[in-house]
Order: C-alpha cells, then structure tokens, then sequence
C-alpha cells in the first residue's frame, strides 16, 4: 500500500464519494405526489418478524430523546450536500424495546414508498427519523412530518414520509431496489445499480 | 423426453421488435391497479427522481417505471395489464 493510500484526505477541502458533485441547495426528488399527513393522524409502526407491533402516536415519538445529528447526505443522482442538520428520535431508542431476531428492515411510507436495509444499518447510531430541518419542522417536500435519515447510504435509503417499517429474517427489495438500483447503496463504493 | 410445446425466449426477438419499436406514448395502456385504460401519453410522470415514475391519472398507483444505468436500462411494467399498441394491417 502506498503511504499516501490510508484514509480520506482531511486537508484539501471536504472529501465527496466518487462520482458526486457539492450542491448548496437541496433539491426535491420524489417518485409520486406529496402525501399530506397531519401530525395528529401520523403514526410510526415497527412490526417484527413474528408480527408484534410497535406503536408511536406523533406525541409519543416527539416525546422521545431527541438528537440534533449535523451529517452529509449524498443522492445517487450524484449530488451531495454537506453539514446537514436534522432533528429527530435515534433508531436505537425506537428499536431498544423491540425483541427481535430479523436481519433486515422494508421501511414503509405515507403514499406507498419503500425501501429496505440491513437492521444493523439502522443500529449503532447511524439512523435517525427526523421530524426538523435546520432548526424548523420538516417541510412535506423533504418528507414531513417525519422521514428516515440513514446518511451513510444513498439518500433513496432516508424514505420520505415514512410510516413504519417490518422486520424480516431475509431481505425484500424496496421501491428502487426492485427497479435496478442496488440493494445495499453505499455511496462511498458507488453501489448506484445492481451489481456495482 | 424432450418438451416440445415450447420455444426459445429468442424468438419473442422480432415480435417484441415489432411493438417496442413504436411510440410506446401512443399507445394505451390499462391500470393493474383500478383498471382504468387510456392513453400512455396521459400518464403523470414524475422524473425528478432517480428513475422515472409514470402514474395511473385516475388512482395515481404506479403503471410504468424506467431506470436507465449508463449501460442498462431497467423496464417495470406490473402495474400495466396491457399495452394496446396501434400497428398497420398484418
């Protein structure tokens, strides 16, 4: 290994996965209407593998332990935007109760969206649902009243809108991952399509 | 024994030529979902997005999505029962 090879540089500027390109907006991407959905009708469901569910009304969940996680996110349609800063509930706290033995999670949203993930990948404080945006309430057009915000991966992974998610013993492809984009989505080894 | 009942999938090659070769927007398509049928070009496309979206007008439940790779394309069609495509007499 040559001496220069050993990790990002932390110098010259902030480090992009390849292929991706700094945006100082943030653009909306979305695969169908807006769903509106009003915080008192809104409500976060865990179902394990064995069908037990767990519920959280918007005033249990914002009752919850908050974090004010400042991350970068990165979209497969090759922008990225640095030091971004949400509020929300860790999956941790939302997964500490829940007695499972599932290896992955197909998260669910209001309006019909999915997308799946190894359940480690949401443990481990790398996964949040955020219900703010810099310092105000999530707009609808970023996924409020709540989405999921897993920045390690590709952005289609931090499901707008999201309604809950079931935990399986094997993996079930979401909304993109059945269309062609890569099961998993790391952005730093540019999984963007199936086989990457 | 040897199935003789069926072919190759090679030669749905000049039958499949035939039909993706139109303007698959003129055509007319039925929802799987609410079972409305009309015209592809009538669709709600939603192409900020990483793939496009085309949307039933009447139940708004995906008909069409369209991914294309830099070297692949990705074609889902289970929400269309059918594609009724206009073609000159046989």
């Amino acid at each position: 290994m040559s001496p220069g090879f050993q990790g990002r540089r932390r110098s010259a500027g902030p480090a992009l996965p390849p292929g991706q390109y700094l945006t100082e907006d943030f653009p909306v991407l979305s695969a169908g209407p807006t769903p509106r959905v009003r915080p008192d009708a809104w409500e976060f469901v865990v179902t394990t593998e064995t069908g037990t569910e767990h519920r959280w009304t918007w005033a249990e969940f914002t009752a919850l332990p908050q974090e004010t996680p400042t991350v970068d996110i990165h979209c497969v349609t090759r922008w990225s935007k640095l030091g971004t800063t949400w509020q929300g509930v860790s999956l941790d706290v939302l997964l500490d109760g829940v007695d499972t033995d599932a290896a992955y999670a197909l998260v669910h949203s209001y309006g019909g969206y999915t997308t799946n993930l190894p359940l480690a990948d949401l443990r481990g404080g790398r996964a949040w649902v955020v219900h703010g945006y810099d310092g105000r309430d999530l707009p609808a057009e970023h996924g409020g009243p709540a989405r999921l915000l897993v920045p390690h991966l590709y952005l289609w992974k931090s499901a707008k809108w999201v309604r809950g998610m079931r935990l399986g013993v094997t993996d079930t492809p979401g909304f993109w991952e059945t269309a062609g984009y890569h099961d998993y989505g790391d952005p730093w080894r540019e999984q963007r399509y199936a086989g990457d | 024994m040897t199935d003789m009942s069926y072919l190759d999938g090679n030669m749905l090659d000049g039958p499949l030529r035939e039909v993706f070769a139109v303007d698959v927007s003129g055509a007319t398509g039925r929802c799987a979902s609410c079972g409305a049928t009309g015209p592809m070009a009538g669709l709600r496309v939603y192409s900020h997005a990483p793939g496009l979206v085309a949307r039933c007008p009447a139940c708004a439940e995906v008909m069409l999505r369209l991914v294309r790779g830099p070297d692949r394309a990705w074609l889902d069609l289970r929400g269309i029962t059918f594609l009724q495509v206009p073609l000159p007499p046989a």
